[in-house]
Formats: C-alpha cells, sequence, structure tokens
C-alpha cells in the first residue's frame, strides 16, 4: 500500500471506529450500570429477597384470617466461629399482626467479637410483604468471650400477602466484621453495648 | 534497528515481494495481515497445547476414584485455568487469526482496516496469557473458582486473583480492538462489487460475531473490575457481608457469557457455509437465510443468559420466560443445519479432510445443540445443573464444535497459505481417531451427569468408575491425536513438496481462490473485478 492510500484510509475510517469505540466503553458503562439497575428491580420486585420493609411504628394493621408458617433459619458464616440458630424453628402467624421471633448467638471463643447479621427471605417475592420493626441485623452485634444472647425481631406480615404464597422462609447469616472486632478490643471490657451501625446495610 | 536491516539486505534479496527483513521487523512490529493471522494462529495452536495438557491431567486424575495425581486444590486451578485457556487463548484468538488471513482476501482488501491497531491487538495476548499462567506458580496459586469465576468463592483465593483479573483485562482490550478492526475492514474496504449480500458466509458470521465482542467483553470488563474491588478494596458489590449479592454476579457474567459462546461458534458457522458447498460442488443452500439465522441467534442471545441460573430461585415468570427464549434459538440453528444438509443433498460431494471435520462438525454440533435444549427445559435442569451433563453439552457444541470448524478451516486454507498441499492421508487419519475418540470421551459424561456425578470434583463415588475410566480412555486418544495435527502442520509448512494451484479445490469459489498460492505479500493492492463467477454467493444463487 503506498502512503497516500493510508492516509485517506484513515480517514474513511475515523468515523466508523469513534463510533465503535463509544460503543465499547459505553457497553462497560453498562456493565457496572448493570449493579444498580439490579437493585432497584429487586427493590421493587423483591427479587433479591430482600424487599423487607422497615416500619418505626406499625401502627394499626389490617387484618386477616388467614395464617401463614413462617420458618427461621439461621446460618454463619465459615469466618465467624460462632454458634447461632433459631429458639423455634417455625411459627404459625396471623397475617397482619406483630410477632415476635427469637434467635440466640453465641460467642464460644475467648475474644470479644463483632458480627453481623444479613437477611434474607424465601420465597422472594415475599420479602415485599415482610414488614420488620426491629431487628438484630439492624446493628453490629458484638459479643464478648463466651457470651450468649437472645436477639429479637419484630415483624409482621401484610395482610395483602398473594394467596399462592404458602410458607414463608425467613434466613439470616452471620458475618463477621473484621474492622469492627478491632474497635470491640480497645472498648471497655465491662461495655457490651451494641454499636449502632450508621450505614445499615441494605 | 536499521543497522540490522542493512546487514540482512544481501538476504532478502531472494524474496521477490517487500516482506520487511529482520525477525523483529517481520513479526514484532508487522502490520501486514498475512503475518499477524499467522501470529494469532500460532498462539491460538500453543495455547490449544497448554489447556489441552491440563485436560490430560483433570482426566488422568479423574480415571478412577480416589485422589491419585494430585491436590484438590491444584485440580480446580487445573479446570479453570483449562477453561479460560481454551476459550480465551485458543478459540477466540484462533478465530481472530482466521479473520485476518481470510477476510481481507475474501472481500478484495489490501489489508485490515487498522495495521497499527491489529499488531497491539496480538501483541497484548502472549503479555495477558504469561501474566495468567504466572499466577500458577504464586503462593496462592491460580484461580481455582472456575472460569465463571462466582463469588463468593472466587473472592476466596488469595493475591494472586489481581493477576487473573488484569489478564482479562487485557484479553478484553486484544478482543475489542480486534472486532473494531474486523468491523472497520467489512464495512469500509470491500472491493467494488462486493455488496453485503455478496459477501461470503465466513465474513458476515464474523461480522456479526465482532458486533457480540464489542458488546459483551466490556461488560466481562467491568464483572471482573467490581470482583476485583471486592477482593482488594472491600467494595461490597457481590460481598453478601457488605449487603452485595452474590447471584447478581451471576446476571451480569452470564450476560457475557451466553454471547460468548455465540463469539465462539458463529465464526464455526461462517467456516462451515464455505467448505461444505466446495466439496459439494453446489452454491449454498439459503444463503440469506443463513444470513438472517446467524443474526437472529446473535440477536437471542442476549435475553437468554438466565438459563445458566435456573437454580438459583428464579420466579416461575422467570424461569418460563428464560426456557422459551433458550428453546426459540434452536429454531434459526436449526435452519442452519438443515441448510447444510440440504447443500449436501444430490450433490457430487468428495471427502477431503475439510470436509470430513465439516460433517463432523454438522453432526456433533447437532448432538450438542439437542443437549442444550434438554437443559433449556428449566424443570428438568435442576436435576442436570452443574452435572457433567453440563459439561458433555458444552464440549459437544465447543470441541467437536468450534474446534472441528476450526480443524477444517486450517486443512481447508493451509495449502492457500502455506503454497504446499498437506498430507491427505495423515489429514484423514487425524480426522477419524478425533472424530471417534471425541465421542468415547464425551458421550459416557452424558450419562454420568443424569446419574448425579457433579462437575468440578477430583474425586467420584465408585458407581461412576467404569464411565469415567472409558471417557479418561477416550481423552487420552484424542489428546494423542492431536500431534498428528501438529505432524501435518509442521510437515505443510517445511517439508511437503507437493505444490498447491491457487484454486486449491476445484470447486472452491471465493475471491481468495483467485491468488497464487501462497497469496502475494500484499495482495488486492488494486481491487478486484467482482463478477457472479468469482463469488460464492451471487445474487442469482440465493
Ligand atoms: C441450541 C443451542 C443451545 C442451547 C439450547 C444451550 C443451552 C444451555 C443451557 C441451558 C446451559 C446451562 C446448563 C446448566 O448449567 O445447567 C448451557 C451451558 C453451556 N453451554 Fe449451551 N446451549 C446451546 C448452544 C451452545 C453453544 C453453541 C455453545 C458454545 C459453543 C454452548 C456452550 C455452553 C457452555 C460453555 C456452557 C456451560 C457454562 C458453564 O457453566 O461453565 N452452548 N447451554
Ligand atoms: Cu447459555
Amino acid at each position: 500500500m503506498n502512503q497516500p492510500e493510508h492516509i485517506e484510509g484513515r480517514n474513511i475510517h475515523r468515523k466508523l471506529v469513534r463510533k465503535l469505540v463509544l460503543l465499547a466503553v459505553a457497553m462497560f458503562g453498562f456493565g457496572f450500570a448493570l449493579w444498580p439497575l439490579y437493585n432497584v428491580f429487586c427493590d421493587l420486585t423483591g427479587l433479591g429477597g430482600r424487599g423487607v420493609q422497615v416500619v418505626e411504628n406499625a401502627g394499626v394493621l389490617e387484618q386477616s384470617a388467614r395464617q401463614i408458617k413462617i420458618r427461621f433459619d439461621a446460618n454463619v458464616n465459615s469466618s465467624l466461629p460462632w454458634e447461632f440458630e433459631a429458639k423455634e424453628k417455625a411459627a404459625m402467624v396471623p397475617l397482619g399482626e406483630m410477632n415476635e421471633a427469637l434467635y440466640v448467638a453465641m460467642n464460644p471463643t475467648d475474644t470479644v467479637m463483632v458480627g453481623q447479621a444479613i437477611y434474607n427471605v424465601t420465597p422472594p417475592e415475599a420479602s415485599l410483604y415482610f414488614v420488620k420493626t426491629e431487628c438484630f441485623c439492624f446493628t453490629l452485634q458484638v459479643l464478648q468471650a463466651k457470651e450468649s444472647r437472645e436477639m429479637p425481631v419484630y415483624y409482621f406480615i401484610q395482610a395483602d400477602l398473594p394467596e399462592y404464597i404458602k410458607e414463608i422462609t425467613l434466613s439470616y447469616t452471620f458475618f463477621r466484621n473484621t474492622s469492627a472486632d478491632a474497635v470491640a478490643l480497645s472498648d471497655d471490657e465491662t461495655s457490651s453495648a451494641r454499636t449502632v451501625l450508621k450505614d445499615r446495610p441494605k | 534497528m536499521s543497522n540490522e536491516n542493512t546487514h540482512k539486505h544481501a538476504h532478502a534479496h531472494d524474496h521477490h515481494d517487500d516482506k520487511p527483513t529482520g525477525f523483529l521487523n517481520r513479526w514484532l512490529f508487522t502490520t501486514n495481515h498475512k503475518d499477524i493471522g499467522t501470529l494469532y494462529l500460532i498462539l491460538a495452536l500453543v495455547m490449544f497445547f497448554v489447556g489441552g495438557a491440563m485436560a490430560m491431567i483433570i482426566r488422568a486424575e479423574l480415571f478412577m476414584p480416589g485422589l491419585q495425581l494430585v491436590e484438590p486444590d491444584f485440580f480446580n486451578q487445573m479446570t479453570t485455568m483449562h477453561a479460560l485457556i481454551m476459550v480465551f487463548g485458543a478459540v477466540m484468538p484462533a478465530w481472530v487469526g482466521f479473520a485476518n488471513w481470510m477476510i481481507p482476501m475474501m472481500i478484495g482488501a489490501p489489508d485490515m482496516a487498522l495495521p497499527r491497531l491489529n499488531n497491539w491487538s496480538f501483541w497484548i495476548l502472549p503479555f495477558a496469557f504469561t501474566m495468567l499462567a504466572s499466577t500458577l506458580f504464586m503462593d496462592s496459586g491460580g484461580p481455582a473458582a472456575g472460569w465463571t469465576l462466582y463469588p463468593p468463592l472466587s473472592l476466596q483465593g488469595g493475591q494472586s486473583f489481581a493477576f487473573v483479573v488484569f489478564s482479562i483485562h487485557m484479553m478484553g482490550i486484544s478482543s475489542i480492538m480486534g472486532a473494531i478492526n474486523v468491523i472497520a475492514t467489512i464495512l469500509n474496504m470491500r472491493a467494488p462489487g462486493m455488496g453485503l449480500l455478496r459477501m461470503p458466509l465466513f465474513v458476515w458470521t464474523w461480522l456479526i460475531t465482532a458486533f457480540l465482542l464489542i458488546a459483551v467483553m466490556p461488560v466481562l470488563a467491568g464483572a471482573v473490575t467490581m470482583l476485583l474491588t471486592d477482593h482488594f478494596f472491600a467494595t461490597s458489590f457481590f460481598n453478601a457481608a457488605g449487603g452485595g449479592d452474590p447471584v447478581m454476579f451471576q446476571h451480569i457474567f452470564w450476560f457475557f457469557g451466553h454471547p460468548e459462546v455465540y463469539i465462539l461458534i458463529l465464526p464455526a458457522f461462517g467456516v462451515v457455509s464455505e467448505i461444505i458447498p466446495t466439496f459439494a460442488r453446489k452454491p449454498l443452500f439459503g444463503y440469506s437465510a443463513m444470513v438472517y439465522a446467524t443474526a437472529s441467534i446473535a440477536f437471542l442471545s442476549f435475553i437468554v443468559w438466565a438459563h445458566h441460573m435456573f437454580t438459583v430461585g428464579m420466579p416461575l415468570t422467570g424461569e418460563l420466560f428464560f426456557m422459551y427464549a433458550t428453546m426459540l434459538i434452536a429454531i434459526p440453528t436449526g435452519v442452519k443445519v438443515f441448510n447444510w444438509v440440504s447443500t449436501m443433498w444430490k450433490g457430487s460431494m468428495t471427502f477431503e479432510t475439510p470436509m470430513l471435520f465439516a460433517i463432523g462438525f454438522v453432526v456433533l454440533f447437532t448432538i450438542g445443540g439437542l443437549s442444550g435444549l434438554m437443559l433449556a427445559i428449566a424443570s428438568v435442569d435442576l436435576q442436570y445443573h452443574d452435572t457433567y451433563f453440563v459439561v458433555a453439552h458444552f464440549h459437544y457444541v465447543l470441541v467437536p464444535g468450534s474446534v472441528f470448524a476450526l480443524m477444517a478451516g486450517t486443512y481447508y486454507w493451509l495449502p492457500k497459505w502455506t503454497g504446499h498441499m498437506y498430507s491427505e492421508k495423515w489429514g484423514k487419519i487425524h480426522f477419524w481417531l478425533s472424530a471417534i475418540s471425541v465421542n468415547i470421551l464425551f458421550f459416557p459424561q452424558h450419562y454420568l451427569g443424569l446419574a448425579g456425578m457433579p462437575r468440578r470434583i477430583p474425586d467420584y463415588s465408585t458407581q461412576f468408575a467404569d464411565f469415567n475410566m472409558i471417557s479418561s480412555i477416550g481423552g487420552f486418544i484424542f489428546g494423542a491425536s492431536q500431534l498428528i495435527f501438529l505432524g501435518v502442520i509442521i510437515h505443510c509448512v517445511y517439508k511437503s513438496r507437493v505444490k498447491a494451484p491457487g484454486r486449491v479445490w476445484e470447486g472452491a469459489k471465493g475471491l481468495e481462490w483467485t491468488l497464487s498460492s501462497p497469496p502475494p505479500y500484499h495482495s488486492f493492492n488494486t481491487p478486484p473485478v467482482i463478477d457472479s463467477t468469482t463469488v460464492a454467493h451471487a445474487e442469482g444463487t440465493h
């Protein structure tokens, strides 16, 4: 190929190449945009199983004669050597009524540790009808060496829960929060106050 | 450098074309599409044997139940690296190599549109793969969470994960630059008279593949970048402890992943659509149907990703949508298989090695497509998912699918590239050994999967012993047969004395056959005159 042809060649390609590069860059952005997009989608549909609403005060609830079975599931991530279980494995609850579920966590080690519980609801759509007023997963949980503590959840299921949902599982997994561990260690040994987490993970 | 040039000047005089002199000038700084094509093909062949050696380790460990040869963690590194190397190192670069060699010659262009970018996109790759392979020698070992890199497992590896992510970035950049080049070449550099609907199907399938590459490689880059920051910078994109969702990674990954499997197979469709008409001595049946089928497959490939995730707990409507959308892909794919068979129907067929591989492709790829349809049925995928049935499925579409098409294309164009005929006898031996052993290797894996053997494990229950042994034996034969392939290529390049004519196969149509074999270093400096006798798909033959 001789030189002039070459240079002319570049000009015909420039416009097209610019568009294609733009497309590639846009798709790179789109890859990241998928993350918030999916989050919005999951918030609207509850499909991540994490669409639970939180209210300060339940107020007057719409009642219903229907009852539904709730299962309580408890897991601990392998990096946190705690024991953690639900006091009752399941309960029949009427829709539209406040309920309490109790979990128990215990730190069998000789050091203070901080955990964060993350919840999930199955079937995921049901999470949209699940309302909590208080939960141990709202804050970090500090357990001193050998300490055991009951951890309550206050919740109700909205009366308009779709008919086809016959059973709901509320599941928690406790994860270790190592950065908070260090803070807890340097804190006063006797204080077992719960550190309130400002940015509660959603 | 100029010193070296003058030094070798005398040497260069017996070349009658103006190839750059000196090894570095010729290969490292080359901007010639034929040289870059050769480089890509050599890299792909080397990677094919590296990935193949890893497969041999895997099959050797699975020869018998129990742990014999390797530690489980190393086994997982082998399955992960084998897949990454075969997908990104062997099949994808091989197709780019074919694109470089053939597209300019097929559309009557003097070179690729952006020759310097072309050099750059190739030379990134050896560095990317060196970096990827180097992780095997690091303290924390290579990636071991499977080629899909699902968190949380992929985040639990050590520091070497950063190298894996950067090497994937580099491969992605290389593929995107290659794709931009292909599109610019095809859209801007066709010889006068080479209308879009006169282009050979290989060019068509590559055009569509290139768009897929630009659309999804950046998404993969984004996904692995998020893994990287989750691993090293305490973000929580996919980290459940921080409120992220690991399943979301799967959604993002498979938005890349399913189009990716079509990136691996569409050029194969193109090559087979070139070869079958040549040896059936009939024009391709349904040329425009083939083009539209390819385009619809490419479109559909964006809306089926969650068929890889039927077991994550989707709502019923989701399962149904992805099930039906996936099954829809079988229609354009079926059109293609039908057209290949119709092209052969009542043709005067001969069975040279490229044709054997092409027919092997049609038959065996179809088996892979059928197991794909089974996997697409959401309700039964709950049983098949993550078992050896999936392993059998994707190996049928990838090995006797993409890889056979690569071999068919290599035998088809090797005489054109080198100017010499390869050994037909050894080519046929290579075909028959490969075609038989690939079935011994992968067919039993369907049954293993249906019986419940999970994938990605180094040990298994004794009830699976016999079929695994059969599969491993098939694997060793297949592996060994590929040495014949290597031998045939080396013989053809260096030893063969049989000169190849310009039109290597007498039934072959298309511009590349109007050039000498080997073609001049710079071909089609002046655009060729195109009439309906030189192109395979003149308007009259749709
Ligand atoms: C008729 C066409 C096809 C259908 C209906 C189909 C369907 C499927 C389905 C449903 C799965 C997921 C199975 C599971 O994990 O449970 C799957 C996996 C896979 N398919 Fe296909 N497929 C088709 C063609 C192809 C082609 C052409 C390729 C590549 C050339 C391919 C490569 C793969 C790969 C690599 C996997 C496994 C991914 C992994 O989990 O690592 N498939 N296929
Ligand atoms: Cu897929």
